[in-house]
């Protein structure tokens, strides 16, 4: 048993808050770099390089890459050895959010209801996922979503016999749909199989893996190098006005699904793929 | 590159062409959801409005708070889809110019800018950081009760923008989707 400390846990999200909001990763930069290479519109190569210079001076002037600093989603792995010590792990999370965003100067963007929606004034809560893995660490990841794109998500419920087609079919719908909105290039996650809400975790799982990373299995690595390309002939275009490049990747995850079904989500990710980890 | 000072005339405004970028300078004012909805509903109910849109711009953004020492925080466009409903009466009745956002609009909005010759400019989404370096000063002019909602009035200098929509109607996301789609 490994006891680890609320005060720890409070501190690491803190920290993680500002420094997603601020810092994008290299695989962004050499994702943004290679697109900028194969633009054809002129336009869209033009807005590519000020998505770039904003990145620059977001990481060296500590502003937020894009105002909607989001609703904070955060992964955790939780290692079945571990003991929380001095409180509840949600609490700290939701603390940790608060210290945050109220002290990085970021906004506030979560409303109390649905329907009376007051803002809460500290961005908490956030929508926490806790996996229990073995060992004996706490991995937290701060993913923060704005709502232009996380409008723009989808789940339907395929027949098996729609099978791979349906799928591509399904992803194009509603990155169409999308078109200028989710602030393109965008990356595409898309959680495939499992049910009703495993795809949608899924999907939104699959917007961690690092840009032009593929996945594992040859059939779903394939498949998701075809989507990207039809994406990318839809011509779209940087920030929808016109061009080769609407996504940088497509992410697909997969889980086993019932015989009757065929679950697919589509949760899609704007230019600012925001997101921080840290190991405790 | 175009380079535009407010207030835009309407002969400038004529000029301008959809997809063409053009960098802005001088005074426009922040509205969103809630002070459009403010704004309408004291425009139907014949109150007096608490600023004059005569010939103005409207950005639609919701900004980060700013740092100590600094005049707003990161600052990039939000979706103008949801100001829809309420830009038509803007441009008509409040004798509004032009707007700031991202994203597409309905077709209720372009017939009115067209009708009143106005234009509708796209900032980049996501690009807040340089787009509030391009903010020299920030000040509420109205509704201070709603926060980061609030309508400002906002200096800017060179403003990066793109003619989204131009007074004739053309559509720069139409436009440019036709050309590149396979
Ligand atoms: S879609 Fe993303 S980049 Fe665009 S405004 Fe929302 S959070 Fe910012």
């Amino acid at each position: 048993m490994r006891n680890i400390r609320v005060r720890d846990i409070i501190n690491a999200v803190e920290r993680l808050c500002v420094e997603a909001c601020t810092t994008l990763h290299g695989d962004w930069w050499e994702a943004v770099e290679e697109a900028i290479s194969r633009e054809e519109s002129p336009l869209g190569k033009d807005i590519l390089k000020l998505l770039q210079e904003n990145a620059r001076l977001a990481a060296s002037t500590g502003e937020a890459i894009c105002q909607d600093t989001g609703m904070a989603v955060v992964f955790v792995e939780l290692g079945q050895e571990v003991h929380i010590e001095g409180g509840s792990l949600y609490d700290a999370i939701n603390e940790g959010i608060r210290r945050g965003y109220v002290k990085g100067y970021l906004r506030k963007s979560v409303v109390n209801d649905p329907l009376i929606r007051r803002n809460t004034g500290d961005n908490t809560p956030a929508v926490i996922h806790v996996d229990i893995v073995p060992g004996s660490n706490l991995r937290i990841t701060v993913a923060p979503k704005g709502g232009g794109s996380e409008n723009c998500s989808g789940l339907k419920m395929l027949r098996p016999a729609d099978g791979r087609e349906g799928v591509i079919r399904y992803v194009l719908e509603v990155v169409e749909a999308a078109g200028a909105n989710p602030c393109p290039p965008i990356t595409v996650g898309v959680g495939l199989g499992g049910n009703f809400e495993m795809a949608a975790i899924l999907a939104k799982k699959a917007l961690l893996r690092p840009l032009g990373q593929r996945h594992p299995e040859a059939h779903i690595a394939e498949l998701e190098t075809e989507i990207l390309e039809r994406i990318n002939s839809t011509g779209i275009g940087p920030q929808g006005l016109g061009g080769r490049i609407t996504a940088l990747d497509v992410h697909i995850e997969t889980y086993p699904t019932h015989i009757t079904s065929l679950p697919v989500a589509v949760n899609i990710q704007c230019h600012a793929t925001r997101h921080a980890e840290a190991f405790l | 590159m175009t380079r535009l000072t407010t207030p835009l005339s309407s002969d400038i405004i004529g000029k301008l062409e959809a997809g063409e970028q053009v960098r802005l300078s001088g005074v426009i004012f922040t509205a969103r959801d809630a002070a459009h909805k403010k704004l309408v509903e004291t425009y139907r109910a014949g109150g007096k409005l608490p600023v004059d849109l005569e010939g103005q711009i409207i950005y639609y953004v919701g900004p980060c708070p700013p740092k100590p020492g600094k005049v707003i925080g990161s600052a990039g466009p939000t979706t103008s889809g949801r100001m829809d409903p309420y830009t038509p009466l803007l441009i008509r009745q409040l004798g509004l110019k032009g707007m700031i956002g991202k994203g597409n609009r309905s077709p209720e909005v372009v017939e009115a800018i067209k009708e009143k010759g106005a234009v509708y400019f796209l900032a980049l989404g996501g690009a807040g950081a340089l787009l509030a370096q391009r903010i020299k000063k920030a000040e509420i002019v109205a509704y201070e009760e709603l926060g980061p909602e609030a309508i400002y009035r906002l200096e800017v200098e060179d403003f990066p923008l793109i003619v989204g929509i131009d007074s004739r109607g053309q559509n720069a996301y139409l436009m440019g989707k036709a050309r590149y789609s396979k």
